[in-house]
């Protein structure tokens, strides 16, 4: 790490569990004076936070590298671009995000407005994960800066030099007043759960996302939860191996397979797992050559624990087809394919998380359909077919968080789409706008005023109660949207049909 | 868990894995016979509500029956359109793939409905569960019971019977209940429940809504036309007899504006419910004995001065509208929890900022009200507080308005529905990205694979940079429309010029 950055353990110093409720209530303060209701506020905060992500991209590669040895590729393109994009089009788009939405008038209540104002919900706890640790992180606490929150990140202590980055950056150019970073282990989370937060959005496993929820019982805080879950993969014979192959190995060694979204596991015909695997071998070797332990383009496995989880499923899971090498030193565990698995073995029990793929044999799409009904919902599904109603059946007739056709992982990048799982793959959503939606509160306003006409409308209204005004009250709910104003809707097509006459009328004189 | 449980919650989840209420006219057909329900049960559903909180028939009918139809009838107009896949906009880099939201169902539903609008506050969320597609179990609150028994008894007459059922519980049937596995649960109710229903949900990672209540605080300036602020304000409060999760909770104003505030509070009680309010039936009861006696100790030992009001009888459950000016001090018995009834306190404030630091200084309330013609004041007040509504020179109106979200903020709960967000709340938006195998589909990703180089990086730190103004938001049947409008004028010039002249 470079000479002027702070190490971890300096930096755990600095988090005393003591102070997390100093923290909390100065941002909390900070909140309640209207400091980050103004736009131009956010604005600054967002254009200082891309610069932070702009000017330190040397610091935040080396720390992933140092973290988990992630190529230049992989830190720049799946963690910096993506959040810098994030960022650019929060900073493009949050005036038009912000702005109330105005419902259209009612004849009946001419005078009256009703709007939809978005509010922020107060003080935001972002808790990030290791495997995409500036990535999961930044970018929903840029999302919660652009709703007007305050927030407090806690990035994972599992990928310490990336903490140590943020707890010395995010300081130096954003608003220290409003937003915090704060460092520490389970502990430490626990500790800071103790909080009031208006909000918690958390990534990571399902364990640790149903304690969170538990605690922010507490103080009734809505939360999103983005955990993760058996991504499975159904592939059918109508494919072009070659390319299925590539895109689901992709999916696979991306981040050597921590990636919530990787593809877990495959299912398909004894048929496809023979086209698969040569497919995949040759991939394998066009990508990493003979010895992928050498490619630098491989990151490690993030931590020791989850290392030797993963060792365990080459000996209890299947049988190797591909692939299998380990190095216990480096945390190396080669691209490996598992075939002969059962649905009982421990492989497939729980999320894999690494860069093991097992291929379950099934005999028909609808066999595929009930293996993954009768297990949890998944973060995502990926079919691979050529055939249309099959892709429409699998996708119709399973719940996932997501769906991609023919391909792995991109949904993930595309702003436009909710990004977010359901039932154990976690609930809520964030992306682009999604993001700006998450941590705001949509709050109706009706404004009405004393205008004669106004007070005649709801005059009926009052008691004593008659038949005639149950009556008459009636009608208007009945009615009340005929009497919407939606004339200005068909504006613009009035506009064209005088463009039609105008037209007709120049090609007559013209002629 | 007792058989009947168990029973009702094993159909609904395999009447949800039998795939039937995915089809939209499946939805629209349960939705079009509730519709023929409320017409057809009407005046039993409003003996009911009369006979479970003495309500009035224009109450019963206006303020349930009615918004329970204007909800039908916003489904059976929009569902259609809220079904359909959102396409997200061609992109021209990669005008071969194509990505959507397809709204899908959760699976079964747990509906927990609340006592005090016991048809609308069961009813509305259902129709939103149905229309998205769930399978639902709604547990009326057992607190009405002539409402809940007369849905368990018209409900499976006129909705399919596999797919939702009418649950009668009490609290620790609930209780079991919540032990179970639900995709979504909604509920409303006070804080308390709320607590509950979350600590429930936690284990089996389910998602939630919670409608839940506060003390709405409401402003009034000097500004305020104090007649029409007076009477609106009162019937919000009267209505159900104060038993509204946004009835006004409590007053702050002026002493000015208070003096006006009660000279005609007693006048226009008087003119609604003649010189004896507790004959008026217009007036509802407190629904039972626990409610009665939490509201008497509030005027029994509330510090302040009863202005008006302030007669009760246990008997019959009956409280009048009472009104309490002189509140020493923030820590009042009156000012704790939640009223849920018609006593209705005055604190006196110097100024809008002086009520801006009170209500700030309380739990976000579910509504907010403030009564001014000055502009600046009301936008101080929707900028600077957060509630779960606000509505400006009158109350409840936010509830109705077609269009608007309700739901709380912070202690009044999170989610929302009514209409559009009924449906939103009961679906999982699933993002689809629909690629093929193409050359030109392979050629656009290529770069991404390994060996990975300088040039495949600035290849695609480009791409990502730039794909959005690939972007080609044309939305095409409004292109078309537009294009036949515009035909359509010159047709009618031309056959005029040809025929007519």
């Amino acid at each position: 790490m470079s000479g002027d950055s702070v190490t971890w353990i300096e930096l755990q110093k600095e988090s005393d569990p003591m102070d997390f409720s100093k923290k909390v209530s100065h941002l909390s303060s900070s909140f309640l004076s209207g400091k980050t209701l103004d736009l131009n506020f956010r604005l600054k905060q967002l254009k200082a936070l891309l610069r932070l992500y702009e000017e330190n991209n040397g610091k935040i590669l080396e720390a992933l590298h140092k973290d988990m040895r992630k190529s230049e590729l992989e830190a720049y393109l799946y963690e910096v671009t993506l959040m810098k994009n994030d960022c650019r089009d929060a900073i493009q788009l949050l005036k038009s995000w912000a702005k109330p939405k105005f419902l259209k008038r009612n004849w009946l209540v001419l005078a009256d407005e009703a709007w939809i104002e978005k509010v922020p919900f107060g003080v935001v706890l972002v808790i990030g994960t290791w495997n995409y640790p500036f990535q999961l992180t930044l970018v929903p606490m840029c999302g919660a800066i652009a709703a007007g929150n305050c927030v407090i990140i806690k990035p994972s202590e599992i990928s310490s030099y990336s903490a140590a980055v943020m707890a010395e950056l995010i300081p130096k150019y954003l608003d220290r007043d409003c937003y915090q970073v704060v460092l520490g282990g389970p502990e430490e989370t626990e500790k800071l759960l103790e909080e009031k937060f208006d909000y918690i959005f958390y990534t990571g496993s399902m364990k640790i996302g149903k304690k969170i929820h538990a605690a922010a019982n507490k103080y009734l805080t809505p939360v999103t939860l983005e955990l993760g879950g058996k991504s499975p993969v159904f592939v059918d014979d109508t494919v072009n191996y070659a390319m299925t192959a590539r895109r689901i190995m992709w999916g696979k060694c991306m981040n050597m397979g921590q990636t919530c979204v990787a593809p877990d596991y495959i299912l398909c015909s004894k048929k496809v797992e023979i086209e698969l695997i040569k497919e995949m071998k040759i991939t394998l070797q066009e990508w990493y050559g003979s010895d992928s332990k050498k490619a630098t383009d491989l990151s490690r496995i993030g931590h020791k624990r989850h290392f030797e989880r993963l060792k365990m499923f080459l000996s209890n899971s299947g049988s190797i087809a591909l692939g299998g090498g380990i190095d216990e030193s480096e945390l190396w565990i080669e691209p490996t394919i598992l075939v002969n698995v059962k649905p009982m073995d421990p492989i497939m029990q729980e999320e894999i998380f690494g860069p093991i793929l097992p291929i379950v044999t099934i005999n028909s799409p609808d066999e595929a359909i009930k293996f993954i009904n009768a297990r949890p919902h998944p973060l995502c599904l990926y079919i691979f077919s050529e055939v249309k109603c099959l892709q429409e059946q699998m996708k119709n007739m399973t719940q996932s968080g997501t769906a991609v056709i023919n391909d792995t992982i991109v949904q993930f990048a595309i702003d436009e789409l909710p990004f977010g799982g359901i039932g154990e793959s976690g609930m809520g959503y964030y992306h682009g706008k999604f993001s700006f939606d998450t941590f705001t509160h949509q709050k109706g306003v009706v404004e009405r005023n004393f205008s004669f006409l106004a007070d005649k409308v709801g005059v009926f209204r009052y008691p004593p109660y008659t038949e005639r005004k149950i009556n008459f009250i009636s009608f208007l709910m009945g009615h009340w949207k005929k009497f919407k104003i939606v004339y200005f809707d068909y504006i613009p097509y009035f506009l064209c049909f005088l463009l039609g006459i105008v037209l007709v009328i120049l090609v007559q004189y013209f002629l | 868990m007792s058989t009947n449980m168990t029973s009702v919650i094993t159909k609904s989840r395999s009447a949800f894995s039998s795939e039937r209420t995915l089809a939209v006219s499946f939805r629209l057909a349960q939705i079009k016979n509730l519709l023929a329900m409320i017409n057809e049960c009407q005046d039993e559903i409003v003996s009911a509500l009369h006979a479970d909180l003495r309500k009035s028939t224009m109450e019963a009918t206006l303020y349930e029956v009615e918004l329970v139809r204007s909800e039908i009838a916003y489904f059976i107009r929009n569902l259609k359109n809220l079904a359909k896949k959102e396409k997200l906009p061609m992109n021209l880099l990669a005008c071969l793939d194509s990505g959507y939201i397809q709204r899908e169902p959760y699976g079964v539903v747990l509906i927990l409905g609340a006592w005090n609008y016991p048809l609308s506050l069961s009813l509305l969320p259902l129709i939103g569960a149905i229309a998205a597609g769930n399978c639902v179990i709604l547990k009326p609150s057992e607190l009405a019971p002539n409402t809940a028994q007369t849905l368990s008894k018209i409900v499976p007459r006129y909705l399919d019977t596999e797919c939702f059922h009418i649950y009668e519980a009490d609290l620790e049937g609930t209780k079991e209940l919540l032990k179970n596995k639900f995709d979504y649960i909604f509920a409303t109710g006070s804080t308390n429940m709320g607590r509950s229903v979350m600590a429930a949900a936690v284990p089996h990672l389910t998602p939630l809504t919670l409608e839940l209540g506060g003390k709405s605080p409401i402003f009034i300036d000097d500004s305020s036309d104090y007649e029409l602020a007076t009477k609106r304000i009162l019937w919000g409060k009267c209505m159900n007899l104060g038993q509204t999760c946004i009835a006004p909770d409590y007053i702050l104003c002026s002493k000015n504006v208070e003096k006006e505030f009660l000279t005609v509070a007693t006048r226009v009680l008087t003119e609604w419910y003649g010189t004896n309010w507790k004959q008026s039936l217009d007036l509802t009861r407190i629904l039972n004995e626990k409610n009665f006696l939490r509201l008497q100790k509030m005027i029994e030992e509330t510090k302040g001065r009863i202005a008006f009001g302030g007669q009760m009888d246990q008997q019959t459950l009956w409280i009048s509208p009472t009104v309490i000016v002189d509140i020493p001090d923030p820590s009042d018995i009156v000012m704790q929890e939640e009223i849920f009834g018609p006593i209705l306190p005055i604190i006196t404030v110097d100024s809008a900022d002086e009520a801006i630091k009170i209500i700030k200084s309380r739990p976000k309330p579910l509504s907010l009200y403030v009564f001014s013609k000055d502009n600046s004041v009301i936008q101080e007040f929707v900028k600077r507080t957060s509630s779960g509504g606000i509505c400006i020179n009158d109350v409840i109106w936010q509830n109705g308005w077609e269009g608007l979200p309700f739901g709380g903020v912070g202690e009044s709960g999170f989610g929302n529905y009514h209409g559009k967000y009924s449906f939103e709340t009961f679906s999982h938006k699933k993002s689809v990205l629909q690629r093929g195998f193409s050359y030109m589909s392979e050629k656009l990703g290529e770069a991404r694979y390994p060996p990975y180089n300088d040039s495949k990086l600035r290849f695609f730190t480009t791409i990502i940079r730039h794909i959005h103004s690939f972007n080609v938001n044309i939305n095409w049947c409004r292109v078309t429309s537009h294009f036949f409008a515009g035909c359509f004028g010159a047709l009618v010039l031309f056959l005029y010029l040809r025929y007519l002249k």
